[in-house]
């Protein structure tokens, strides 16, 4: 199959739609913390109407001249009328401001949230911003014959991101929804070689800590018939476009869901040098399962590795985490899963710390300043034991699961404190 | 010194605090729901719902009235890392 894109002419994806983006091929990384195999491209398109010109979106500013080529191959500067930014990271409006001086006279439409970034990425040109409209849901833009009609889908992946649809054709700009680092010439899902994984990959890093948004945005975008999907990344999916928002929409549904629908979850973690940690974490995950409404699940962070913990992370409602105190500071296995988070949403989750310890015990304050640091809710001090727990202290283990099991499920008495008396 | 009382309703529990206490300072001292980004009151994310006694809390400044604007924050919300105590009783809640 002859590659679409090997030269610097725009591609016609459907009649007067084009893309116009460019090839990274020996892109190895991106943004630091996503690994790209087979390098990305970064995808612009551009809509014909009979009265208008519609670019959407550019491309990173090292690919500015390619864009450019494939832009003017299809359409003059004098033409664009429109100007749509699904979303302002600089891998998708690199070249705008190029593009607002070669086509000063197209409007500028974005997101509400969009616009305080516009301003930000057009200060170091100091030029004034352009033209800009804010958009949200089923506001429209007419390029005569053809209407785009902007979805508005915040957090995907930042607080700007917005689709477009194309009325009459069926095809929706999804920005990085639906896309993926992969870079292929050939351009369509149904050419390009198999980039389940990277699809997969991209969903993970990129789109799963805002999985919520997802389903939102995907309960705007399934009612349209969809003839094809244009993201800003990778393969233009127009094969089957729908079975990819089917796999979102799987991909981002709790997994729990059925299992403990009526139930708040607790997973208590821990690690133990001397089973006095271990055994903190079992009184502890026993007083939370004496109140009813809450499933506990317990972990020894020693039998598993982060990217499961993770999983479990994102499905829980409360965490808790137990650490011997080794050389003044929490043990690497706990921080390891401390650290591998930025994937999934933990904000406002319940968070709790506890540990043995045998001289000075930093390791829980610290997990418990980590745990406010990913924004989770640390209503419930944490317990320091000296040594070996008695009776006594794991009574008090149990009394921290009840603490914590009550907070879960809304059932915590009111309490009255002073300032001062806090910690 | 004057002071004031805020509940926090997510987590039950109500703080006496000396007037001038900004909510960021006590809601994280208390472990409730608000969660904090840039603590500057630029990102909105300590979005807190005022349920009762906006009064009592001091006149956004016009950095924080521009950030509630532009993140179109409905009536009666405030940035808890900017939002200061001045006296009486207030409940709060995240957004």
């Amino acid at each position: 199959m002859p590659a679409a894109a090997l030269t610097d002419s725009a591609v016609e994806i459907a009649p007067g739609v084009h893309w116009v983006g460019a090839l990274d091929p020996h892109l190895r990384s991106f943004d630091i913390i996503l690994k790209t195999a087979n390098g990305t491209s970064y995808n612009s398109y551009v809509v014909r109407g009979e009265t208008g010109v519609a670019v959407i979106d550019t491309v990173k500013e090292s690919f500015a001249d390619t864009f450019f080529q494939r832009l003017e191959s299809v359409a003059r500067y004098d033409e664009i009328t429109t100007i749509v930014l699904n979303h302002l990271e600089p891998d998708h409006s690199g070249a705008l401001p190029e593009l607002l001086k070669r086509a000063p006279q197209a409007k500028v439409y974005l997101s509400s949230r969009a616009q305080m970034m516009l301003k930000a990425l057009l200060k170091p040109t100091g030029e004034a911003p352009p033209e800009y409209i804010p958009v949200t849901t089923d506001d429209t833009v007419d390029l005569g014959g053809r209407t785009l009609r902007f979805l508005h889908t915040p957090y995907l992946h930042w607080p700007d991101t917005q689709c477009t649809y194309l009325v009459e054709d069926g095809i929706l700009f999804s920005g990085d929804v639906f896309g993926c680092h992969f870079c292929d010439a050939r351009l369509f899902n149904d050419q390009v070689g198999d980039f389940r994984f990277s699809f997969e990959y991209y969903y993970a890093h990129i789109m799963r800590p805002f999985r919520e948004y997802v389903l939102d945005a995907i309960a705007l975008i399934e009612p349209n018939e969809l003839a094809m999907i244009a993201p800003a990344h990778g393969p233009i999916l127009r094969h089957q476009p729908r079975d990819y928002v089917h796999r979102y929409r799987e991909l981002a549904t709790p997994r729990l869901f059925n299992e403990a629908r009526n139930e708040k979850t607790l997973v208590v973690f821990y690690i133990s040098a001397y089973g006095n940690t271990r055994r903190m974490a079992e009184a502890l995950a026993a007083g939370a399962e004496q109140i009813g409404g809450v499933r506990v699940s317990l972990y020894d962070l020693e039998g598993g590795e982060s990217g499961v913990f993770t999983d479990l992370i994102e499905e829980a409602d409360g965490l808790a985490f137990g650490s011997p105190t080794i050389n003044a500071d929490a043990v690497k296995p706990v921080w390891d899963v401390l650290s591998s988070l930025t994937t999934v949403n933990v904000k406002g989750k319940l968070g709790a710390a506890f540990g043995s310890y045998g001289w000075s015990g930093e390791a829980v304050r610290l997990i418990e300043d980590r745990l406010r640091g990913l924004k989770l809710r640390v209503p419930v001090e944490g317990l320091r034991i000296k040594l070996v727990p008695d009776a006594g202290e794991l009574d008090a283990c149990r009394e921290l699961g009840d603490k914590l099991a009550r907070h879960l499920t809304g059932r915590v008495e009111h309490r009255e404190v002073d300032m001062a008396s806090l910690a | 010194m004057p002071k004031a009382k805020v509940t926090f309703e997510d987590i039950g529990v109500s703080v006496t605090v000396p007037a001038g206490t900004r909510l960021i300072e006590v809601s994280e001292k208390v472990g409730a729901g608000i969660t904090y980004g840039c603590r500057e009151g630029e990102c909105c994310t300590c979005l807190t719902k005022i349920v009762s006694g906006g009064e009592n809390l001091a006149p956004p400044s016009i950095l924080e009235d521009q950030v509630l604007k532009d993140n179109m924050a409905p009536r009666n919300h405030r940035l808890a890392c900017q939002a200061q105590i001045i006296g009486g009783e207030i409940v709060v809640k995240p957004a």
